[in-house]
């Protein structure tokens, strides 16, 4: 299925979880100081493995960046 | 020195300079201007994944200091709140330094929106450091939601050019009970000892350090400035006068003139 990650189009199994989404879009998988949001929705940490992500949707996985 | 801790939303801190980590691409030279800055405080954006792991957030861990994240980039309330929120899922921490941006040619706060989003995030129980303009009703108002100290700009972000309006961080800084952190302006030692001797509690330097062309030894310096900055204004500067006023004291003055 289609998903949009990080602004970019991208293929991901059916029925795959946000964690999956998570690798997929290049942290790793127990990567610390990530954050993800799935269609402007907060998803914490410890729901990762049992959300769903559905086709079409925009997921945005973050991290620590320098700044400010 | 007779001097008291600061203290921000209850958490004691001995060092009064506050690390940015904007500007840094090296991350060794982020970990050697972490040390010899002696901050305990470092700010962090939060962006999109697009490479492998940057070990940004380790860093900061190892070198003891606590993780400020940024709303740096957010132009409205609905943003900057929503990113808080996002960082504090990512880095455990209630902490916020509120950036909400007005102008993308100055990056100066947009007043209202700023305090909008402080009310909200205040009420979502984050401790709110927010990054505001040197005008102390709006400092007051900012305390009056709930925020845990106010960071009013020295000058435009990354300008380097100092404090533009002394007077004015002075005003903010008797405006308001919570600390005062001199956030943005500040390109070299001196800046950094004035807001501190402007009576500001701490100060946050990012560029200055990141950009310099030893970091290392530029945080070094903002290090002792702050310190230095933060004694005088402990000790008391002598009153300005507009004539000398002699420090010898005349009495005891020989006659040496050579006239019988």
């Amino acid at each position: 299925m289609r998903v949009t990650l990080n602004g970019r189009t991208c293929e991901l199994d059916e029925g795959a979880s946000v964690r999956a989404a998570v690798v997929a879009a290049g942290a790793g998988d127990a990567e610390r100081g990530v954050a993800v949001a799935l269609d402007g929705t907060i998803v914490p940490r410890s729901a990762w493995d049992v959300t769903t992500v559905a086709a079409e949707a925009r997921i945005e996985v973050l991290r620590a960046t320098a700044g400010g | 020195m007779d001097d008291a801790p600061l203290v921000i939303g209850g958490v004691e801190l001995r060092s009064r300079l506050l690390l940015g980590s904007g500007g840094f691409t090296r991350l060794d030279r982020f970990e050697a201007a972490l040390a010899a800055s002696g901050a305990e405080i470092v700010t962090v954006a939060l962006r999109r994944v697009e490479q492998a792991p940057n070990g940004l957030y380790e860093a900061i861990e190892r070198g003891g200091a606590r993780v400020l994240p940024n709303t740096a980039g957010c132009y409205g309330a609905r943003d900057a709140v929503q990113t808080a929120r996002l960082a504090r899922e990512a880095f455990e921490t209630d902490w916020v330094k509120l950036e909400v941006i007005g102008d993308r040619r100055t990056l100066l706060p947009d007043a209202v929106e700023l305090v909008r989003a402080a009310e909200e995030l205040v009420a979502d129980g984050f401790v709110v450091l927010p990054y505001t303009t040197d005008d102390p009703v709006l400092a007051r108002r900012l305390e009056d939601v709930g925020c845990a100290a106010v960071m009013p700009l020295g000058s435009p972000i990354g300008s380097g050019l100092g404090i533009r309006n002394p007077h004015a961080i002075a005003l903010v800084r008797e405006a308001v009970s919570v600390p005062v952190v001199l956030d943005a302006g500040i390109g070299t030692a001196s800046d950094a000892a004035l807001a501190m001797e402007l009576g500001c509690d701490a100060v946050l330097a990012a560029t200055a350090i990141s950009r310099a062309r030893q970091p290392e030894t530029m945080a070094r310096a903002l290090r002792l400035a702050v310190e230095a900055g933060r004694a005088a204004a402990v000790a008391g500067r002598i009153p300005r006068l507009h004539h000398a006023q002699a420090s010898t004291d005349d009495a005891g003055l020989p006659d040496l003139s050579t006239a019988p």
